[in-house]
């Protein structure tokens, strides 16, 4: 039997398809990990109601966990509470930047209109003056940005509150 | 449950038709920024159409998933708005078609948090925070193309004046709709719309764009009554599982 420690150790192995440096526990999609009498239980939730990696997340948990051995678990996936960029941990955050997306900053609501972008820094080389090329990027959780400096185009992971 | 499942498709159906419309876009966007962007927005509602259906699915509690409830139903059993499966046009009808939508739905969500069922508060919740950013981005080009060239403030305002007399269904109540109210399940439809107006209002009046006086028709597709349009883009939607059952991606 695994303690939960142990088990938490694994599931590091399960990566964001489209993110591979971010483990689903970087990421804080994975909620928790409780022991019932039917076995280990994984609660997840998806960045996006439309992410299209929660489906190869869940497979990717049951290959992690069944290669060492654990066949008693249920993966349940919820909405609420909604997740939030806020949850993606610090060393999260800092994988990201060095794998060339910039984290998440603080932003304005989203009611307001024609707000000034965030100021986002160049995750390259680190200038912060760039400029917002697109609000909607390569996936949903992303906008896409272009470093002023250095001319990198760089994705930026959205704020989401 | 029964009025509850069928509220589901309801708003189910509205996600998975304009989710459907804006992919249809995809390539063929004016510039690649609103590609992206209403490809975008079509994955979140097509998200959301799926896990709206995952539960009326499993409220039916007949076997059927939510690939059954988008893909093997036939033109009448799809409960959606007929604003929703009205055809893209130029860009100024798809952004007003998508800007009366996100008004909308963004009362309805902000509402819906308080549901007594508790996995239609969830849904909300999580749905709420994208069409906020949806909301946003339909705002901003509304105002945009009515407050723009002579030719854009043209096609926005011809839009609206072709869309306006589809708005009405949004708000539409039958006795689903009538018990979930009393259940607590859902808002009073009819007290959203002076606010769905007000907000409508105060858009249009930057952007420089008027509402016509009347409204002056009903759609009935909340009852699955349907423009012609929409028989076009379910041949569409189901070609696959249609011709290949239970073909798998």
């Amino acid at each position: 039997m695994v303690s939960k420690e142990e088990l938490l150790t694994l599931l590091d192995a399960v990566k964001d398809p489209e993110i591979p440096v971010l483990s689903i526990r970087d990421l804080g999609i994975l909620r928790a990990v409780t022991l019932s009498t039917d076995g280990w239980i994984i609660d997840i939730t998806p960045t996006y109601s439309g992410c299209p990696a929660m489906i190869t997340i869940e497979e990717e948990i049951a290959k992690v966990l069944n290669a060492n051995g654990i066949t008693q678990f249920t993966i349940n996936s919820s909405l609420s509470p909604a997740w939030t960029t806020d949850w993606i941990t610090e060393e999260g955050k800092r994988k990201l930047e060095a794998y060339g997306i910039a984290p998440p900053v603080d932003e304005v609501d989203k009611s307001v209109l024609f707000s000034k972008p965030p100021v986002v820094p160049c995750p390259k080389c680190k200038e912060t003056n760039t400029k917002l090329i697109s609000q909607f990027g390569s996936t949903a959780c992303k906008a896409h940005y272009q470093c002023q400096v250095c001319l990198e185009p760089f994705d930026y992971f959205k704020c989401l509150r | 449950m029964e009025h509850t499942y069928k509220f589901l498709l309801r708003i189910g159906d509205d996600s998975l038709i304009l989710g459907q419309r804006l992919a249809e876009l995809c390539g063929h966007g004016p510039i690649l920024e609103e590609d992206i962007a209403l490809t975008n927005i079509s994955l979140d509602l097509i998200g959301q159409a799926t896990n709206i259906y995952t539960y009326a699915a499993q409220l039916e509690g007949k076997g059927r998933d939510a690939d059954a409830l988008a893909f093997l139903r036939l033109e009448h059993q799809y409960l959606n708005t007929v604003l929703v499966e009205q055809p893209n046009g130029n860009f100024a009808d798809t952004l007003v078609r998508q800007f009366f939508f996100d008004v909308y739905r963004k009362l309805l969500f902000e509402h819906l948090l308080t549901s007594t069922d508790e996995q239609i508060a969830a849904i909300a919740e999580k749905s709420l925070k994208e069409t906020r950013y949806h909301l946003k981005h339909s705002s901003e080009w509304v105002i945009r193309l009515g407050d723009g060239t002579e030719l854009s403030k043209e096609r926005a305002q011809f839009a609206i004046l072709d869309l306006w007399r589809y708005t009405d269904e949004l708000f539409y109540m039958d006795e689903t709709e009538i018990q979930l109210v009393s259940a607590g399940v859902i808002p009073n439809l009819k007290d959203l719309k002076p606010l769905w107006m007000e907000h409508v209002l105060s858009i249009l009046n930057i952007a420089t764009l008027k509402l016509p006086e009347n409204q002056g028709f009903f759609g009935a597709g909340r009852q699955g009554r349907h423009s012609e349009y929409m028989g076009f883009l379910l041949a569409q939607l189901q070609y696959m599982q249609r011709v290949y059952p239970n073909m798998q991606w």
